[in-house]
């Protein structure tokens, strides 16, 4: 692959939604059940993690010469924990309440499997500029699929939205806050606890599948229209 | 002369159907559902056609979803049966919403999400019960005396709306906790659990069904007149309930023996809350418990067990519910260690030699 132009067009979709991280490839879960309990801490989280997917595509990609494949596990473990520690240091200066709220997840950002999951099967086999692309579109994927979690989860359990967002994102972004339901909406407890995030999560997934399902269905049908063979669409 | 046509083997002849095992069970939870609904009135009646009402609403829907015929599985009584069985183990004034979300929870999250009737790991009641109680601790917790139906304090239909749909309760005088909420106050606190109201004469009135609770909490004798009649058509077998109250009753008296101030009598744990409701109702579903009798012993023990521990040492009063899940979980496991010995074979698998089948036959 190193060797043709990089498809972008591919590197993009397969970060939004074909390859997304998590509701095609099921990885990263972890962090997704523990921090998705709003939707302003799943932002936080998807943007810390986007910020190492594309450093760590950087560093992986540009070393890929020098990595036997015998060492590349802890070597890419290495790059990836000292750039978490950088995220993790940053964060806790700049937006200490986020730091607060997110805590021991943002050095579990190690461990998150997407990370050594792209380092491997992407950044260790092409050019850096590809690495960082791959990098920042899955992270994208990611963040977008935390935050529409934490929002249903958030909007159900709390009656609200987009909570204590101008601690991440500056006062600028009070206007975010919302209260959905007011009053005396007492929340649904059990979309904030563990049980939620599976709930909302396999809801997600199944939509996916049901979309791609009917994408499918349409390409096949358009093709025949033509009198054309029909053309594969790339499957989940 | 015989001009009987020739039909050839197998035969087989099969009363059992779900429609049949489902009306069953329903007749035998009409005498405990009709006294509970007697003594809580009219609000109790229509969270109850409120619950089962859901209950059938979403059992269509998800079948519309699924594209599975709607009118042979809407019929067959499992939807009713599931709505019925969430409104017993709620609280009979709760309001109406959590009736409605009870049934979508129990038929949706239960059931439908698994591949429907017979699929799912979990009993579809319980899952409801316990996602609300986890949800809703206040409703879900929300006890008063009974007052039976026509009595002078008993609120009349129009009362009874206001009460379900707008939460007009504003008679406090009749919220009083369960015996099993008291006991668990009094464990807290660190008093001896004697003073609890309801221990003094508890096993007469539990078995008359005069004390606070949820619907299938009330009278343990209608009950066991319901676990029975199971029992004898042979819906249910005895090994799931047996084992159960066997289980609870070996420890319950031995912890009660050793610390009679924290541990409530036998009798006390054997016939409060939701553990006869459990055990003939809920325990025995098909679908949620091991296939063999020797797992479902293993099964009924490791209810009533985790009840008790539940019990004495969480911070819910009541743990019938998170006990039968917990063990659901176990089921595969059990069914996969668990076998019966296969006719014919050892119970490693092997075939049997012909000199063991000659000695099996003297």
């Amino acid at each position: 692959m190193s060797t043709d132009a990089p498809d972008y067009r591919t590197i993009i979709a397969d970060g939004l939604w074909t390859r997304n991280v998590v509701l095609a490839q099921l990885l990263a879960l972890c962090p997704l059940m523990a921090v998705t309990a709003t939707a302003t801490n799943g932002l936080g989280m998807g943007m810390a993690t986007t910020f190492v997917l594309v450093a760590s595509g950087f560093s992986v990609s540009l070393w890929r010469g020098f990595i036997t494949p015998e060492i590349r596990i802890p070597v890419f473990v290495l790059i990836i924990a000292s750039q978490v520690t950088l995220v993790e240091m940053g964060m806790n200066a700049w937006l200490h309440e986020l730091y607060k709220v997110l805590g021991l997840f943002i050095p579990l950002i190690v461990t998150n499997c997407a990370i050594l999951g792209r380092a491997e099967a992407f950044a260790s086999r092409n050019d850096v500029i590809p690495s960082m692309v791959d990098g920042f579109f899955m992270g994208v994927g990611f963040t977008a699929v935390l935050v529409v979690i934490g929002g249903i989860r958030e909007v159900l359990g709390s009656g609200t939205l987009f909570f204590n967002a101008s601690l991440l994102l500056g006062e600028h972004f009070s206007f975010l806050e919302t209260v959905v339901f007011g009053g005396d909406y007492k929340g649904f407890l059990l979309l904030i606890l563990p049980p939620g995030g599976f709930i909302v999560l396999g809801f997600l997934i199944a939509f996916k599948n049901v979309i791609d399902a009917a994408r499918v269905k349409r390409a096949t049908a358009q093709a025949l229209d033509h009198g054309a063979e029909p053309t594969q669409e790339r499957a989940a | 002369m015989s001009r009987a046509k020739t039909i050839s083997a197998p035969f087989t002849h099969a009363i059992t159907s779900v429609p049949r095992t489902m009306l069953l069970v329903m007749l035998a939870l009409a005498p405990a559902t009709a006294f509970s609904l007697y003594q809580f009135g009219w609000p109790a009646i229509i969270l109850f056609f409120i619950i089962i009402g859901s209950s059938l609403l979403f059992e269509a829907l998800s079948l519309l979803i699924a594209r599975k015929p709607v009118t042979p599985f809407l019929l067959d009584g499992s939807a009713v049966l599931t709505g019925w069985l969430v409104a017993m183990a709620l609280p009979p004034w709760a309001p109406w919403w959590i009736g409605v979300l009870g049934g979508f929870i129990a038929i949706v999250f239960g059931k439908h999400i698994y591949g429907g009737l017979g699929q799912n790991i979990f009993n579809p009641a319980m899952v409801a019960r316990i996602a609300l109680l986890i949800s809703f601790p206040l409703e879900m917790t929300f006890f008063m005396q009974p007052q039976p139906l026509f009595a002078q304090q008993s609120p009349n239909f129009l009362q009874a709306m206001d009460i379900i749909f707008m939460g007009g309760i504003n008679i406090d005088a009749l919220t009083s906790a369960s015996t099993l909420t008291q006991i668990k106050v009094l464990q807290f606190d660190g008093q001896s659990i004697e003073a609890a109201t309801g221990l003094v004469s508890y096993l007469p009135t539990a078995m008359l069904g005069v004390l606070p609770g949820s619907m299938g909490e009330m009278s343990v004798l209608s009950l066991i007149v319901g676990g029975v009649f199971l029992l004898a058509l042979r819906i249910i077998s005895w090994h799931t309930p047996v084992a159960m109250f066997a289980s609870m009753a070996l420890i319950a008296g031995i912890a009660h023996f050793f610390n009679p101030a924290f541990h409530p009598g036998m009798w006390t744990h054997l016939f409060s809350g939701g553990f006869v409701l459990g055990a003939f109702f809920i325990a025995t579903d098909y679908v949620t418990q091991p296939v063999s009798n020797s797992g479902r012993l293993i099964f009924g023990a490791g209810v009533g067990a985790l009840t008790f521990v539940i019990r004495a040492y969480s911070i819910f009063p009541e743990g019938v519910g998170f006990a039968i899940l917990l063990m659901n979980a176990m089921t595969p496991l059990i069914d996969h260690y668990i076998k019966p010995r296969i006719f014919g074979r050892s119970k490693s698998g092997e075939p049997l030699a012909s000199e063991q089948l000659e000695r099996g036959r003297q």
